[in-house]
């Protein structure tokens, strides 16, 4: 079950904690991964790592030049593009009447945008070779809001409606898009919170702790697989029962 | 007929699967041969790929009939 073998993936943000467990999970179903991020050295410890079957692309997704160059960049490297995970993501977390146009812009940019050009980008080849998964990470407060969070919310609710209407688009092709949506995981994100916020956090999640990278991994290696070929437009919730939507 | 209209009569009938009697010049893709909006848009990457040229998406939207497409490419291929 779940063998991508022959399959090339491309997840972005794969310098950062849930980015790499997804681009371990793929590597290791069989996949050939191109790894994109801005923190070039991660990427190469992560390829070294992996050995095989990798390629690194460096790219920062604010600058819409690389974002554009990024697909073409990996269907070069791979000969093609079966799967794109859309992971990368940044937050500007402020109160709202404080929050500054650059932190709205730059979050909807990042997490929002160069989702929409990448995804337009990638599913190009995939209807060409009628088979294409798009998988892309949201978040639960893009469901249920959170506070100092509007921004990133927008963006990762955007996310969850482009997943739906590009679904509908290209579901007679054989691709699937489909998204995730992870509640409370330990990575460098949630690391900053302090012991109090923690605590308050634990107390709205029924399994009582947070999830972890390779949980979200997991959900994406189902979703990229043939096995789940008529599962689409679905935001698939990986947070603890924290949020049952 | 030219040669660039057979090609593109051949890619039609192979895409949309009608017969080639139907493929006349002044034949709609969408009204009079059945494509939905996303057929029209593989069957701009299927010229572009038969014929070697980019089709850029102002162009992409004049190209309705089999006709619009020969003469595209009459002018822009080869």
């Amino acid at each position: 079950m779940f063998d991508l073998t022959g399959k090339a993936a491309l997840v972005t943000g794969a310098s950062g904690g849930i980015g790499e467990a997804i681009a371990r999970a793929l590597h290791r179903q069989g996949a050939t991964v191109a790894i994109s991020g801005t923190r070039a050295e991660r990427l190469e410890t992560l390829a070294a790592e992996l050995g095989e079957r990798v390629h690194i692309c460096v790219a920062n997704l604010a600058d819409r030049e690389a974002v554009d160059g990024l697909v073409p960049a990996a269907e070069a490297a791979m000969g093609q593009l079966d799967i794109l995970v859309n992971n990368a993501g940044i937050t500007r977390d402020n109160i709202f009447m404080r929050m500054k146009d650059e932190e709205w812009d730059q979050v909807l940019e990042v997490n929002l945008s160069a989702a929409f050009r990448l995804s337009r980008a990638a599913v190009k080849g995939m209807m060409r070779r009628r088979f294409g998964r798009i998988i892309s990470i949201t978040s639960v407060v893009g469901v249920t809001g959170n506070p100092g969070q509007a921004n990133y919310a927008a963006a990762k609710a955007g996310m969850i409606g482009m997943t739906k209407s590009v679904a509908r688009e290209v579901a007679s092709r054989n691709i699937t898009v489909n998204a995730i949506a992870p509640g409370f995981i330990e990575t460098a994100m949630t690391d900053v919170l302090n012991d109090k916020q923690r605590e308050s956090i634990l107390q709205s999640v029924p399994a009582g702790r947070l999830g972890t990278s390779s949980e979200i991994a997991a959900a994406t290696v189902y979703l990229a697989s043939e096995e789940a070929g008529y599962v689409t437009g679905q935001t698939l919730h990986v947070n603890g029962g924290m949020a049952m939507i | 007929m030219s040669d660039i209209a057979d090609r593109v009569k051949k890619i039609v009938v192979e895409h949309l699967g009608v017969d080639t009697d139907k493929v006349a010049d002044d034949a709609s893709f969408i009204d009079d041969l059945g494509a939905d909006s996303l057929d029209t848009v593989e069957l701009v990457m299927a010229f572009e790929e038969e014929f070697g040229v980019e089709i850029p998406d102002d162009a992409a939207e004049t190209i309705l009939t089999v006709g619009d497409a020969v003469r595209f490419l009459e002018k822009n291929a080869g």
